[in-house]
């Protein structure tokens, strides 16, 4: 005889739908949100003076001001139209010729193959914020020019995670059958084998929005990223450092960079979990 | 006063908690006892909760398992015990032998190592070489060639009868009163599982150590065995001395189960597999879990889950076990 | 699997062959005048100067031959003079080397033993409070820009609670311990002097838990996850049978098997610390190639720029290779399959 506790169908949330997940997404879509709408309701401008300098947070200045009296609250908020863009502008580029170059590499082998991954091991041989602050110093400061060089430093990653999903996805059955059926190769690549290659890389893109958020930041609390006066997020604790008395200038946007980096972390743990949910 | 009995299984139940509050029962109200060197096999199809019970009686069963009724080992009560309490029993007064030695043993650790463990855990005073003398020791009762070197080993470098023989040297580490064997030489080729049934017969008469046989295959059980108990579904359907049982058994699932046996001397166009499949633990059967398979069931049998009853020295959970029901075909003289 | 070792072996110099280039193109197809950079502004009108440095490093050859000439140097140290410390480059990261790697061993410990601790406590606990604590606290770690949560160690332990130092490797009033290994920890142990080592120590503590908090998030899940499929063996069952306690199980017998995979990763969060150090010791004011590599970066010094880069590609090439190997060295399957039963 068992015993069973439920003779109704309840309301249940699917199996990924955990916590995290939840709170990550919320997070993401938060920021993205502020990073629309801020100039619509944010308290001050981010380069205007908002009241004496090196104030502590209080109730008209919630974060305090920095060192030329502008409002932090405000600047960090702002700080996510720096981040947010430039990670998806590196995220899309570097997928986007990381996968290309890859499935080409993965189908066709051969003397492309060894080529281009030649190139993505070189690439690969480097600490990424080494190499990333290389290329900048020669292409010279901006946040343009940090955003080339972490194309150049993140697309080999794509290229190998897309060449290995390639290859595994070539050997099955129906691309043999596809094969033996007269379809040419661009036909079979993208109809056939692509399809099935895509789950890893989207949680690994997921997941890189907040690696390539913290590189710019990195890069930026450098010096080689964001110019003042523009509001970024690593730029403004390179300033909060020189002044770490006054530590509200660095708490907001260190607080904007984790928040955000969980966040992905949370949703590209949770993605995982849905794609592929043997790799718990 | 006379010594309590080395095993009293008494109305034991293990139910598995899984998701969405199901409680699917694996063990379902078990008797049985145990007395100094005797041998019991515990036979039945796999899923018929033969593991669990002797799990149950160890304490090693998983967190989501609920466990009531009673096991009583020397007269002290196991069941709902913590784990500082059965652990000075698990390794010392009771041993466990599982199916394949090559899983049992740790892979980066020597043999010697592994069976020193066993007695220094349960007396922290023996040092590390003392501890190697008495694996040693182990390994020379189990009859180990070379015991010296091989104590020094690992387990990938033995063969498979010679691991399942460290195994076992590591449970007797320290005198167990009683020792549980579950599928012992599953894993083994034909020939070695004889050696190795021969050895834990010895060890049982030597030293009047108790068995606990847990094992689907028959025929160990008659060669080996005092008693056996059967089990279906959850549920022992006959337990009794061996020979009688086998020759004369009163429950239709082990006249089945004997039936199913090829024989030596007969060539048959087909073997008797009994037809139908065990019932899964989530959707049992009403009345007596058998009863779609059994050839003699009756309406009271869908109706009414039968109790273990004693008949003439045998327990059986049977309602017809005393109407004398021819049940088959020919009575088998001899089980090989 | 010999040869997958010889095929490592040799695509070394070649890998390193192409850092080299890498770094080459990018110091001259980027930057307008490379003259200009080896030689500072302020000595352009020195006819000497300006012959000597073309001379040396070939700036009127055609570019193949520069490239040539290029490799020639590096192969022979020469890796340009840096134009903010005039010194050469090589002499410099020589000079900060060590204190970087005092500082990525540190770190390096920090993480390892947090991370396995955390990691043996999540499996332990799994899916309890503990469990999804220590799971959480890695994730931190691996979420937190480092150079914050160095400013943030910095302000709680040194300038709030005052227990521990600021910036800086020693108290600005002492001196280095004699120079051994140039890890100031080390050889005041050697020097048997204990006040410096402590001060050494204090010093070390804050960079070495902010940079190895980094880490601790890949350490951990490796380990957790290992943990988690030994302990579904059937051994560890058996060793319970035995009467083995929860303490004796999870270390003796789960841990020993779990840590071997977890070698893998410790090599790995190499590379995180490498990336950590370049930032934690920006703002520790540790004076190592990290901080040397910042320091070039903002100064747009190039030689030095591209020293720093090809030596940090060699490092970081150099540390996959060994772990890829010792991982080949240690892997069970490897070692156990070799001797057959009797």
């Amino acid at each position: 005889m068992s015993i069973s506790s439920h003779s109704l169908p309840t309301m249940r949330l699917p199996q990924w739908a955990t916590a995290p997940v939840m709170l990550g997404g919320f997070i993401v879509i938060a920021w993205a949100v502020i990073a629309l709408t801020i100039h619509w309701w944010a308290p001050y401008d981010p380069t205007m003076l908002a009241g004496r300098r090196f104030s502590p947070p209080d109730a008209t200045n919630w974060l305090g001001t920095d060192a030329l009296g502008r409002d932090v609250f405000s600047r960090t908020l702002y700080g996510v139209r720096q981040s947010l863009p430039i990670a998806l502008v590196v995220i899309v580029c570097s997928v986007t010729i990381g996968t290309t170059l890859g499935a080409i590499a993965g189908y066709v082998g051969g003397v492309f193959d060894e080529i281009i991954m030649r190139f993505v091991d070189v690439t690969l041989s480097f600490p990424p914020i080494l190499l990333a602050m290389a290329v900048t110093a020669s292409l010279g400061p901006g946040l343009e020019n940090a955003a080339i060089a972490m194309v150049v430093v993140w697309w080999p990653i794509y290229a190998r995670l897309m060449r290995a999903q390639v290859l595994a996805v070539r050997e099955r059955e129906h691309v043999e059958a596809a094969v033996a059926s007269g379809a040419g190769p661009v036909r079979i690549l993208l109809k056939h084998i692509l399809p099935l290659c895509w789950s890893p890389i989207i949680v690994n893109a997921t997941m890189d929005f907040g690696q390539i958020v913290l590189l710019t930041a990195s890069l930026s609390f450098i010096g080689l990223g964001a110019v003042p006066p523009t509001p970024e997020w690593g730029q403004m604790i390179s300033e909060g450092a020189l002044q770490f008395y006054r530590w509200w200038i660095a708490a907001g946007p260190g607080m904007a960079i984790l928040s955000i980096v969980l966040g992905f972390n949370f949703l590209g743990d949770g993605l995982r979990d849905i794609l592929d949910p043997r790799s718990q | 006063m006379s010594t309590p009995p080395l095993l009293t299984v008494e109305g034991l139940n293990v139910a598995f908690e899984s998701r969405g509050h199901f409680f699917l029962p694996a063990v379902r109200s078990v008797d049985f006892t145990i007395g100094d060197g005797e041998i019991m096999g515990l036979v039945g199809e796999s899923g018929s909760g033969k593991s669990a019970t002797m799990m149950a009686v160890m304490g090693l069963l998983p967190p989501r398992a609920r466990v009531t009724g009673s096991v009583k080992f020397r007269g002290e009560e196991l069941i709902g015990r913590g784990e500082r309490f059965l652990r000075r029993f698990r390794g010392a007064r009771i041993g466990m032998i599982f199916q394949d030695p090559m899983t049992t043993l740790n892979p980066l650790l020597s043999v010697g190592a592994q069976i020193a463990e066993a007695v220094r855990i349960h007396d922290r005073s023996v040092s590390a070489r003392a501890g190697m003398e008495r694996a040693v020791e182990l390994l020379e009762l189990v009859a180990m060639p070379s015991p010296r070197q091989r104590a020094s080993q690992y387990p990938h470098e033995f063969s498979g009868g010679m691991r399942q023989r460290a195994v076992i040297a590591m449970a007797m580490a320290n005198d167990p009163q009683l020792l549980i064997a579950d599928e012992p030489t599953t894993a083994l080729d034909v020939t070695i599982q004889a050696q190795i049934m021969e050895l834990l017969q010895r060890l049982c008469s030597e030293r009047k150590m108790g068995l606990v046989l847990v094992t689907h295959d028959l025929g160990v059980v008659a060669s080996v065995a005092n008693k056996v108990a059967v089990m279906y579904a959850g549920r022992l359907v006959e337990c009794g001395e061996v020979t009688d049982t086998f020759q004369a058994p009163l429950h239709p699932y082990t006249r089945a189960l004997l039936d199913s046996l090829p024989k030596l001397e007969e060539r048959v166009a087909r073997l008797n597999a009994i037809p139908g499949a065990p019932p899964s633990l989530a959707g049992l059967p009403s009345g007596c879990a058998f009863h779609p398979r059994c050839r003699i069931a009756t309406d009271r049998c869908t109706l009414e889950d039968p109790v273990l009853r004693r008949i003439r020295e045998r327990d059986v959970a049977c309602h017809r076990a005393d109407e004398n029901v021819p049940m088959t075909l020919a009575v088998p003289e001899d089980v090989p | 699997m010999a040869t997958y070792i010889a095929r490592r072996l040799i695509a070394m110099p070649l890998l390193l062959l192409g850092v080299i280039t890498l770094a080459f193109l990018l110091s001259h197809f980027t930057n307008a005048d490379p003259l200009t950079s080896i030689v500072g502004e302020r000595q352009m009108h020195n006819e000497t100067v300006v012959a000597a440095a073309k001379a040396r490093w070939g700036l009127d050859q055609p570019l193949p031959k520069q490239y040539v000439i290029y490799v020639k140097n590096l192969l022979s140290g020469d890796f340009g003079t840096s134009f903010r410390t005039k010194q050469p480059v090589a002499q410099d990261l020589l000079k900060r080397l060590p204190a970087t790697l005092e500082l990525v061993i540190a770190a390096m410990l920090v993480g390892s033993i947090t991370g396995i601790t955390l990691g043996v406590v999540a499996a332990n606990f799994r899916d309890r409070a503990a469990d999804h604590f220590a799971r959480l606290f890695a994730l931190l770690g691996a979420s937190i820009p480092v150079f914050w949560s160095g400013l943030i160690l910095l302000y709680i332990f040194s300038v709030s609670l005052g227990w521990l130092p600021g910036p800086g490797r020693l108290d600005p009033r002492s001196e280095a311990p004699p120079f051994i290994t140039g890890m100031n920890t080390i050889d005041a142990l050697i020097a048997g002097d204990f006040a410096k080592f402590g001060d050494a120590l204090a010093h070390l503590a804050l960079p070495a838990l902010a940079l190895g908090w980094t880490v601790t998030g890949i350490v951990s899940r490796m380990v957790r996850g290992s943990m988690l499929d030994v302990l579904g063996q059937e051994y560890i069952l058996a060793a319970r049978a035995k009467g083995a306690g929860r303490l004796r199980v999870l270390l003796n017998h789960a841990l020993r098997n779990a840590i071997l995979p977890t070698l893998t990763i410790l090599g790995f969060s190499f590379a995180y610390l490498i990336t950590g150090a370049i930032l934690t010791e920006t703002i520790f004011s540790w004076p190592g190639i990290g901080s040397y590599a910042v320091e070039a970066a903002r100064g747009l010094d190039q030689p030095a720029i591209i020293g720093v880069t090809i030596v940090g590609g060699a490092a970081f090439l150099l540390t996959n290779l060994v772990t890829d190997l010792a991982y080949l060295a240690v892997d069970p399957r490897v070692k156990l399959g070799s001797r057959k039963a009797a």
